[in-house]
């Protein structure tokens, strides 16, 4: 990276962290802005991990949402206060746990400092609880390959789904029931912070020489193995490490929905998370994370009237219902899939920006000659 | 510890009721520049993947360096179907992925080329180091392993520059010309720093003066990296100027061996290569 790279990518991130706390200290905590930021932090944090296995790797898994229900529930069942643990495990007299991470760290680091460090510790629990089943499940299901690999973790997922739900696991899970009243950040900026240091760190994985690894993997498995790469080995590692992010993603919209149920965590979130990763570009971090604002932000804040009767200062209360949303969007999104065939960044970074902008301006200036 | 680096030891690689190599011996001595020949479909790409590890032998051993490193025995229906020779010989089941064998210091190049297509010409080479890099992925991610990066990075460059690819080494791959490319998936299995380098085809699609050029440059590398090599390849041109001994196969079944004099005026071989009148 040259010296005017770092400096573009060191001001645009600097300017996102102002905006978002700019945001945080302007707007009350339940605006829409905020609920926006937050969970597109989330999408983009699993977006990106999924894009480290999909798009990096080359295996295509579609078990993201089984991964991201691991994360919630260990989030919410290490984290509900103690006494609040009769209310919300009614029918299960009061679950099978009774400590909470961050009163444990908060008797000894004091309530602010003590609850903040156990709801980070109950997010690292629920990612490494998500790599450990992740480990489990790629012995076998990484010896497939492609169309079979994404069966596999998709039917994964579901089982998770259902299973979590059982009444047997009541005590622990609440069975059908919500889980609630846990901790949360009630500001953005956390959100963003927390993602951004686990995007950070996936972008230092991808840019050393196991990153280089897993996209020799993705290229020619054949030449990488007799190159020396053992593939199993690093295989499993991508799948390890995008399910522990996936997993602590789970964690952080645990945090952002209020509420946990098995329900969100259907095999329609994989797909939006894929949807993500495809438009903004199979192989770019910056792609996906850029897809994941734009896609909440359109479907959470910029689209609502469509469903709510009035859109643009356009009031048509018979054609803007309940649906029409999805409708609009779908649209949008063949529009982006047929004219950006490689999704909004290709394999492009942030730092190559600069340099893609200068290049649409000396096209024109030639088209212009 | 015997003198000789490689040695394929009665191996047979069947494919259902298609024996593709028969009854393979062939021994390469430390140093040597040795051609396995033959007509098309002879079984030689697949000697080459038995060698490498891609295919799992049907029967035999492979031996590394005095250390045996390769070896089967027909199992289930194998036991049936299987037609070779030394069927009750061997015993054991010894069959490591390519990448251990690549780490025990054997590479490859492949005769339809297998560049990485998305890498530079650079990284293509950088990435082969990796099997030799001792990071883990923790250590590599927080860039614990400076050290050991920039040593390969200078490793590299070195490499690029002995094999004259250095002026390209940002381009894409595949973007070099055809020629380029050859060299390049040679720089690349040198990287991963072998004693046996095994060339399939190395001068497919070259022109006589491309050929010549590569002829200059394998016994170049030879004596620069203390190579064996072993190599499959059709321009007798190349076979003949380089080789100190050739191995040729017909039908998966080894049908001559020697210097490339007596390979030359072999019967066997000639009628193997323009065939046998049948009034004859």
């Amino acid at each position: 990276m040259s010296k005017k790279q770092t400096w573009f990518v060191m001001i645009v991130l600097a300017v996102a962290l102002v905006a978002c706390l700019a945001v945080d200290l302007m707007l009350p905590s339940y605006h829409i802005a905020v609920t926006v930021i937050k969970k597109a932090a989330v999408y983009a944090l699993v977006a990106v991990s999924m894009n480290l296995l999909n798009g990096f790797t080359g295996l295509f898994s579609l078990g993201q949402a089984g991964f991201m229900l691991l994360g919630a529930y260990a989030y919410g069942v290490l984290t509900i206060p103690v006494d609040k643990r009769a209310g919300v495990y009614q029918y299960f007299d009061g679950g099978a746990i009774h400590f909470s991470i961050p009163e444990i760290f908060s008797n000894v680091l004091g309530d602010t400092v003590g609850t903040t460090v156990g709801m980070l510790a109950a997010l690292l629990v629920g990612g490494i609880l998500a790599a450990l089943v992740a480990y489990l499940i790629g012995l076998p299901v990484l010896r497939l390959k492609s169309d079979y690999l994404a069966i596999a973790t998709l039917g994964f997922a579901e089982i998770l789904r259902a299973f979590f739900q059982w009444n047997a696991l009541g005590p622990i899970t609440n069975g059908s029931n919500l889980l609630k009243s846990y901790p949360t950040f009630s500001h953005a900026t956390p959100y963003v912070v927390l993602a951004g240091v686990m995007i950070a760190f996936i972008v230092l994985l991808i840019r050393s020489t196991y990153g280089r690894a897993f996209k020799a993997i993705r290229d020619d498995e054949v030449a990488a193995e007799a190159m020396g790469i053992n593939l199993s080995r690093h295989k499993r590692l991508a799948f390890v490490i995008s399910s522990f992010f996936a997993g602590i993603g789970g964690g952080m919209m645990a945090m952002y929905m209020g509420t946990i149920a098995a329900a969100p965590f259907k095999s329609t979130l994989t797909y939006e998370i894929l949807l993500i990763v495809v438009i903004g570009g199979i192989g770019s971090i910056t792609g996906s994370v850029l897809a994941s604002f734009l896609y909440i932000f359109s479907s959470e804040w910029l689209l609502r009237g469509l469903d709510s009767g009035t859109f643009l200062g356009i009031n048509a209360p018979d054609l803007f219902k309940n649906g029409f949303r999805m409708a609009v969007f779908s649209i949008i999104i063949m529009v982006i899939v047929l004219f950006f065939r490689r999704g909004l960044m290709g394999d492009k970074e942030l730092p190559d920006i600069p340099n893609m902008i200068r290049g649409v301006g000396r096209r024109k200036k030639e088209a212009r000659k | 510890m015997s003198e000789n680096i490689l040695k394929v030891e009665n191996a047979t690689m069947q494919f259902g009721g298609v024996v593709a190599v028969d009854n393979l011996n062939l021994e390469i001595n430390q140093g040597e520049i040795v051609a396995l020949i033959g007509p098309n479909g002879a079984g030689k790409t697949t000697a080459f993947n038995v060698v490498t590890g891609v295919y799992q032998p049907t029967n035999g051993a492979v031996w590394f360096r005095g250390e045996k490193i390769i070896e089967n025995h027909p199992q289930g229906k194998m036991k049936m179907l299987y037609k070779g020779e030394h069927a009750g010989e061997y015993s054991q089941v010894l069959a490591p992925t390519p990448d251990k064998i690549t780490k025990l210091g054997m590479a490859r190049t492949f005769q339809n080329i297998r560049l990485w297509k998305s890498q530079t010409v650079f990284d293509n080479v950088l990435i082969a180091k990796h099997c030799r890099s001792s990071s883990n992925f923790l250590s590599a991610a927080f860039r614990l392993n400076r050290a050991e990066e920039a040593r390969q990075r200078e490793e590299v460059e070195q490499l690029l520059k002995t094999v004259g690819l250095m002026e390209v080494k940002d381009e894409l791959a595949t973007s070099l010309p055809y020629g380029k490319q050859r060299r390049l998936e040679i720089a690349r299995a040198l990287a991963t720093e072998p004693q046996l380098l095994l060339l399939d085809e190395p001068a497919a699609g070259m022109n006589p003066q491309e050929t010549d050029e590569l002829t200059a440059f394998i016994g170049q590398i030879r004596d620069q990296f203390h190579l064996t090599v072993f190599l499959i390849e059709h321009h007798m041109n190349l076979v003949m100027g380089i080789s100190d001994r050739i191995y040729v196969l017909d039908f998966g079944k080894l049908i001559a061996e020697g210097t490339p004099a007596q390979i030359q005026n072999n019967k066997r071989v000639i009628d193997a290569y323009l065939g046998v009148a049948e009034d004859a």
